[in-house]
């Protein structure tokens, strides 16, 4: 054999081992993600529907979580929830049974996806605020010099600090500081202000990659710089500043951390509306689908009961996500397909 | 033919006391649209890119810039309407430009309403993602104009000045991104003349055209040189031929020549200008 035969036979073994294990990196990352959805997906839709019409669980969307009571009754095995038991205890009276109690294991998420979904408008409005307008300052005013560089360097660090960090820091100053206790507007601005980084630094993109020709073309009218920007930059960059936005909007509706501190309460009886002056609304905490499900499987003991919330939960926040980042997703297809330059 | 200062007063009565031709008494000899460059040095932050240029540019004639790549004469055009502004390290080091017998440099001049009175057209057609119709009616809304009337009266009459209103008055409503290249670069010339400017600076604006849509941009000037001043930068010495009046050659930011255009390209003065137009360097 020569020796260029065997170098070739040890460049196609090497090359084969090789993309042999990228391969397999590829699909191990695929069955995990396959676990995690068909593991939620199966064990979840076991809460969220049923055999009957209208097959969705409507109960579970719509009411708030309740406390499961378990028994037996007359060799049969009851599981109720509060309400239910209450019930249960008029129509059969003078029955005295050994119920032992499961924290939120009845009922329904539905103050939770109430919470989610204002923590989520409020800090994304606050943040679409502050962050766009940085950006125009960014990319369209600042000249670039020692102070822009700082500015760009915080943004980044800012944008690598983890969550719990932010969460202490909004405990330590709009909780305690400035005395709004835990409320839905400390968690606004504590979200708000973890996405604002990713926030600015896609706005900035979005407006940079406007082409130069169409600020010259409109300044070479007579426009001035604002004009320039109101009705020839922002209306095009505007699909790309949403689109990363929405992006922005599942990691908000997904953090734990910054709210467990600031904006989340683990119960809650009234829903945010149910407030006696309006200014309260601001200033009450509220329930999330991400501190509930922190809560439901680390802060209860565990049993067979407590699993189907759990997954429950899980599986409508695994919706609502794919739902939002979907809507990115049709945004900006649709919006490419409009714009092209 | 109606005068320009009579048309804007038609099409945009806020911009008037601006666009109107100021009578100076001190120097009777300023023109509407003329363009005195004086002793000018520019540069880009320690990069000196233009030396001692002194020029004079009639009004209501083309004037061309010519000259090989890097030698200045876009940078020069963007002087005139202060385009340079917008690149930070870039400025006059020395020298003067007046239009009118007004040095647009001045800090009592608004750079928002000089770039009005001085329309650009750029080398790459910049048509806005937006309709022909609101391509064309962007200046005079920017400048506040509300009037249906009025607007669709300039849009009309922009577009049939840039020669393009046949080819697009079925489809006022639709992308101007639709359009041939030619014609895009035409609605951006009738983008420019719909705010009624006194000047047109073209930067190499037929560079991406075919031969064709050259030659009607061509005839477009031409036609354009009877109510505006032309300056119109070209690196096709055909080009500067057939639609100018008078040719400036430029050579490593410095004025080399400036005459007729008959004159320059028949019989120039300078060694240099004649080794340019021969084809002998640049």
């Amino acid at each position: 054999m020569t020796a260029t035969a065997s170098n070739s036979r040890r460049v196609h073994l090497v090359q084969g081992i090789l993309f042999w294990i990228f391969r397999l990196a590829t699909y191990f990352v695929l069955a995990c993600a396959t676990y995690i959805f068909l593991d939620i997906g199966i064990k979840g839709s076991r809460t969220v529907f049923t055999s009957t019409p209208p097959f969705i669980n409507v109960p579970f969307l719509t009411e708030p979580p309740q406390t499961l009571y378990v028994f037996d009754y007359e060799g049969k095995k009851m599981a109720l929830s509060d309400r239910q038991f209450r019930q249960w205890k008029v129509e059969h009276p003078g029955t005295e049974v050994e119920a032992s109690s499961i924290a939120y294991s009845a009922g329904g998420i539905w103050p939770c996806i109430v919470g989610t979904a204002l923590l989520v408008i409020g800090s994304m409005i606050l943040a679409l605020g502050i962050g766009i307008s940085s950006a125009i300052y960014l990319s369209e005013y600042s000249r670039n010099g020692p102070l822009i560089r700082l500015v760009r360097i915080a943004i980044l660090n800012l944008a690598g600090v983890p969550s719990i960090v932010f969460g202490l820091f909004g405990f330590g100053l709009f909780v305690i500081f400035f005395g709004w206790n835990v409320s839905l507007i400390a968690g606004w601005f504590t979200l708000g202000l973890m996405v604002l980084p990713a926030i600015i630094t896609a706005s900035e993109e979005s407006l940079r990659a406007v082409p130069q020709g169409l600020r010259e073309g409109s300044l070479a009218l007579g426009a001035s710089k604002w004009q320039t920007i109101r009705k020839n930059v922002l209306p095009y960059a505007m699909p790309g500043i949403l689109t990363s936005s929405i992006l922005g909007i599942a990691r908000v509706a997904g953090e734990t951390a910054p709210i467990m501190f600031t904006a989340a309460y683990a119960m809650k009886d009234e829903l945010p509306w149910q407030v006696t002056r309006m200014t309260d609304f601001f200033f009450q905490g509220v329930m999330a689908l991400p501190y509930h499900i922190y809560v439901v499987s680390s802060k209860i003991p565990q049993n067979e009961y407590t699993e189907r919330v759990q997954y429950g939960s899980a599986f409508v926040f695994l919706f609502l996500v794919m739902l939002i980042a979907l809507t990115s997703i049709i945004l900006r297809e649709r919006s490419r397909s409009r714009l092209s330059w | 033919m109606v005068s320009v200062a009579e048309m804007s007063e038609i099409t945009s009565p806020t911009v008037v006391n601006q666009t109107a031709p100021m009578p100076n008494p001190a120097n009777p000899k300023v023109e509407r649209g003329m363009i005195e460059i004086e002793q000018l040095d520019f540069a880009y932050g320690t990069n000196k890119v233009l030396h001692d240029i002194n020029l004079s540019i009639p009004a209501r004639a083309v004037t061309a810039f010519i000259g090989p790549s890097g030698c200045g004469k876009t940078t020069l055009l963007r002087c005139l309407n202060r385009m340079n502004d917008l690149i930070d390290s870039a400025r006059i080091t020395q020298g003067s430009i007046r239009i009118e017998g007004v040095d647009i440099n001045a800090s009592s001049v608004d750079v928002v309403d000089l770039r009005r009175r001085v329309g650009m057209v750029f080398q790459k057609s910049n048509p806005f993602p937006k309709s022909i119709y609101d391509n064309v009616a962007y200046g005079l809304r920017i400048a506040g104009t509300t009037k249906r009337t009025l607007i669709d009266e300039a849009v009309e009459k922009s577009l049939r000045s840039a020669a393009l209103w046949d080819e697009v008055k079925d489809r006022l409503h639709v992308s101007g991104y639709g359009l041939s290249g030619g014609q895009q670069q035409r609605l951006c010339i009738a983008r420019a003349l719909a705010v009624e400017p006194e000047i047109v600076l073209m930067d190499e604006p037929c560079s991406a055209l075919d031969p064709i849509a050259t030659a009607k941009v061509e005839e477009l000037i031409r036609q354009l040189k009877e109510q505006y001043t032309i300056v119109i930068v070209t690196h096709n010495m055909q080009q500067a031929g057939r639609c100018s009046d008078h040719t400036a050659f430029f050579y490593l930011g410095r004025l080399i020549e400036f005459d007729d255009t008959t004159k320059i390209f028949s019989n120039p003065g300078q060694r240099q200008t004649e080794e340019y137009i021969t084809g002998r360097f640049g």
